[in-house]
C-alpha cells in the first residue's frame, strides 16, 4: 500500500512528468501553421496533442493524489515559473526545425524507454498511462528520427544546420537522467523507474541515429540542468505568458 | 448476483456496444473494441469505456454519447474511463476489420507494437526504422503503397497513397 510520505513524493514526481509533456508539447504547437510543409503541419500539432493527453492524465492523477481540490487546470495554468519542475531541454525555443526534430528524438526516445519501464510499476494508474504511452510515443520517435537522419545525411547546408542542433541541445540532455530526493523516495518504493538505468539504452539508440545520419556526438562534458528545481532558463517566462494568458486573464474559463 | 441483474447487465453491454463512433460513425465502439465492462455499484450501472489513445477529443462525446444511450434505454447508470489494460488496434473485431477496410481504412499487422532503434522488426527488416508491416491497398489490394505522412486527419491514422491504383487511403495506428 502508499503511505503518506509516498503519495506526497510522487505527486512531486507525477507534476514533474506531467510538466516536460505540458512544456515540449505547447512548444511543439507554435509550430502550427508554421511548418516547412502540410504534411509536417499536420504532425506537429498532432504530436502536441499526444503531449498533452499524455500530462492531462498525470495531472488529474497528480491532484487527486495531493487531495486538496486542485484540478489537472489549475495544475497546468496556475503555477507560478519556480513550481515548474520540468527539464530545460523541453523548453528551448523551437529556433529550426532541426532544433525542433532533435529535440523532440532526445526527449521521445527517453520517453519510450522511460514508459516501458513503468509498466512495471506497484502503481496501477501509472501502469494504465505508461500502456498506453508507450505506443503513442513510438511514432513521435520514428518521425523525429527520420528526420535527423535525412537532415543529417542530406545537403551540406542541412547537415551543417544539424550538427548545430547538436552542439547546442546536447548538454541540455543530461537532465533527463537525473534524480531528486523525491523522486529516489519513488524508485526505492517501487512506484517509478530509475532513469538513471535508461541512460545506456537512451545513448545506444542515439549513437545508432548519429551514425546513419553521419553527425558527430559531442562530448558534452558540462551537463546544463535546473529546471527539476525550478530555475528555469529566460524563454520558459514568454512561454508560460502565452500558455496561461487565457486562464489567467479569464479565470475559469472553459470550453 | 441475481439472475435477472446479470441479464440488466448484459442488456445494458448491448446497449453500450451499439453506440457508433463519432469520427468513424460505420463501426460501433463494440466493434472498435473500447467497451470494457459494464458493472453494478449500488443501485447503479457503471460503464467502462477505454480510450484509443491519451489525447483523443473524441472520448469526451463518446462517453457523453454512451450515457445518453443508456439513459434512453432506461437504465441508471455512469461512465468511467479504464485504461488499464491499455486499448491497441488488436481489440477491434473482424466485423470492424471489414468496415474500416470497406471505407478506406487499413490497419497494422495484429500484435503489432513500438519498437526501439535497436531492435529488428518481427519481418527480419533491419533496425533503425523499421515500418511494422507491409500495408495493403484496401481498394486495389496491391501491397505497392507508401506512406504519405506519418500523422493524419486523426491522431489515430496515418495517410498512404497506392502505387499500383494512385487512391489514397489511411492507415489505422496499432496505438
Amino acid at each position: 500500500m502508499v503511505d503518506a510520505k509516498d503519495t506526497d513524493a510522487l505527486y512531486q514526481c507525477v507534476v514533474q512528468i506531467a510538466d516536460d509533456h505540458l512544456i515540449i508539447g505547447h512548444r511543439l504547437s507554435e509550430w502550427c501553421g508554421h511548418a516547412p510543409m502540410l504534411e509536417e503541419d499536420l504532425s506537429m500539432p498532432n504530436m502536441a496533442l499526444d503531449m498533452l493527453g499524455q500530462c492531462r492524465h498525470l495531472y488529474s492523477y497528480a491532484a487527486s493524489l495531493e487531495g486538496k481540490g486542485r484540478s489537472e487546470d489549475d495544475l497546468a495554468y496556475l503555477r507560478v515559473d519556480r513550481e515548474y519542475r520540468n527539464c530545460l531541454l523541453v523548453e528551448k525555443p523551437n529556433t529550426d526545425f532541426a532544433h525542433t526534430m532533435l529535440r523532440q528524438l532526445y526527449f521521445a526516445t527517453f520517453m519510450q524507454l522511460y514508459w516501458q519501464a513503468l509498466g512495471n510499476s506497484r502503481d496501477e494508474t501509472l501502469v494504465g498511462i505508461a500502456g498506453k504511452a508507450e505506443k503513442e510515443v513510438a511514432y513521435h520517435v520514428r518521425h523525429a528520427g527520420e528526420w535527423v537522419v535525412r537532415l543529417g545525411d542530406g545537403t551540406q547546408h542541412s547537415a551543417m544546420r544539424m550538427q548545430t542542433a547538436v552542439d547546442h541541445l546536447h548538454g541540455y540532455a543530461g537532465e533527463l537522467f537525473k534524480v531528486s530526493g523525491d523522486y529516489q523516495h519513488c524508485i526505492d518504493a517501487e512506484l517509478l523507474p530509475d532513469p538513471r538505468v535508461l541512460q545506456a539504452p537512451w545513448q545506444q539508440c542515439m549513437d545508432a541515429v548519429f551514425k546513419k545520419a553521419q553527425l558527430s556526438m559531442p562530448d558534452a562534458p558540462i551537463s546544463i540542468e535546473g529546471g527539476r528545481d525550478g530555475l528555469h532558463t529566460e524563454s520558459f517566462g514568454y512561454l508560460l505568458a502565452e500558455l496561461q494568458y487565457m486562464q489567467r486573464s479569464y479565470p475559469g474559463l472553459a470550453w | 448476483m441475481s439472475a435477472q441483474q446479470q441479464t440488466q447487465e448484459q442488456a445494458a453491454f448491448e446497449v453500450v456496444a451499439g453506440v457508433c463512433d463519432p469520427e468513424l460513425p460505420f463501426i460501433t465502439i463494440g466493434e472498435l473494441g473500447i467497451v470494457r465492462a459494464v458493472v453494478r455499484r449500488g443501485d447503479q450501472l457503471v460503464a467502462k469505456i477505454a480510450p484509443t489513445y491519451l489525447g483523443c477529443p473524441a472520448v469526451k462525446v463518446i462517453e457523453e454519447d454512451v450515457l445518453n444511450a443508456l439513459l434512453k434505454a432506461g437504465f441508471n447508470a455512469t461512465v468511467e474511463r479504464q485504461l488499464n489494460p491499455a486499448w491497441t488496434s488488436d481489440w477491434i473485431s473482424e466485423s470492424g476489420r471489414k468496415k474500416l477496410q470497406a471505407n478506406g481504412i487499413v490497419m497494422e499487422e495484429k500484435g503489432g507494437r513500438p519498437r526501439l532503434f535497436t531492435e529488428a522488426n518481427s519481418r527480419g527488416l533491419p533496425p533503425l526504422f523499421p515500418e511494422a508491416s507491409i500495408v495493403v491497398c484496401p481498394h486495389c489490394g496491391s501491397s505497392d503503397t507508401n506512406m504519405v505522412s506519418r500523422f493524419g486527419s486523426t491522431p489515430c491514422k496515418s495517410q498512404y497513397c497506392c502505387n499500383a491504383c494512385t487512391e489514397p487511403f489511411e492507415l489505422f495506428k496499432c496505438h
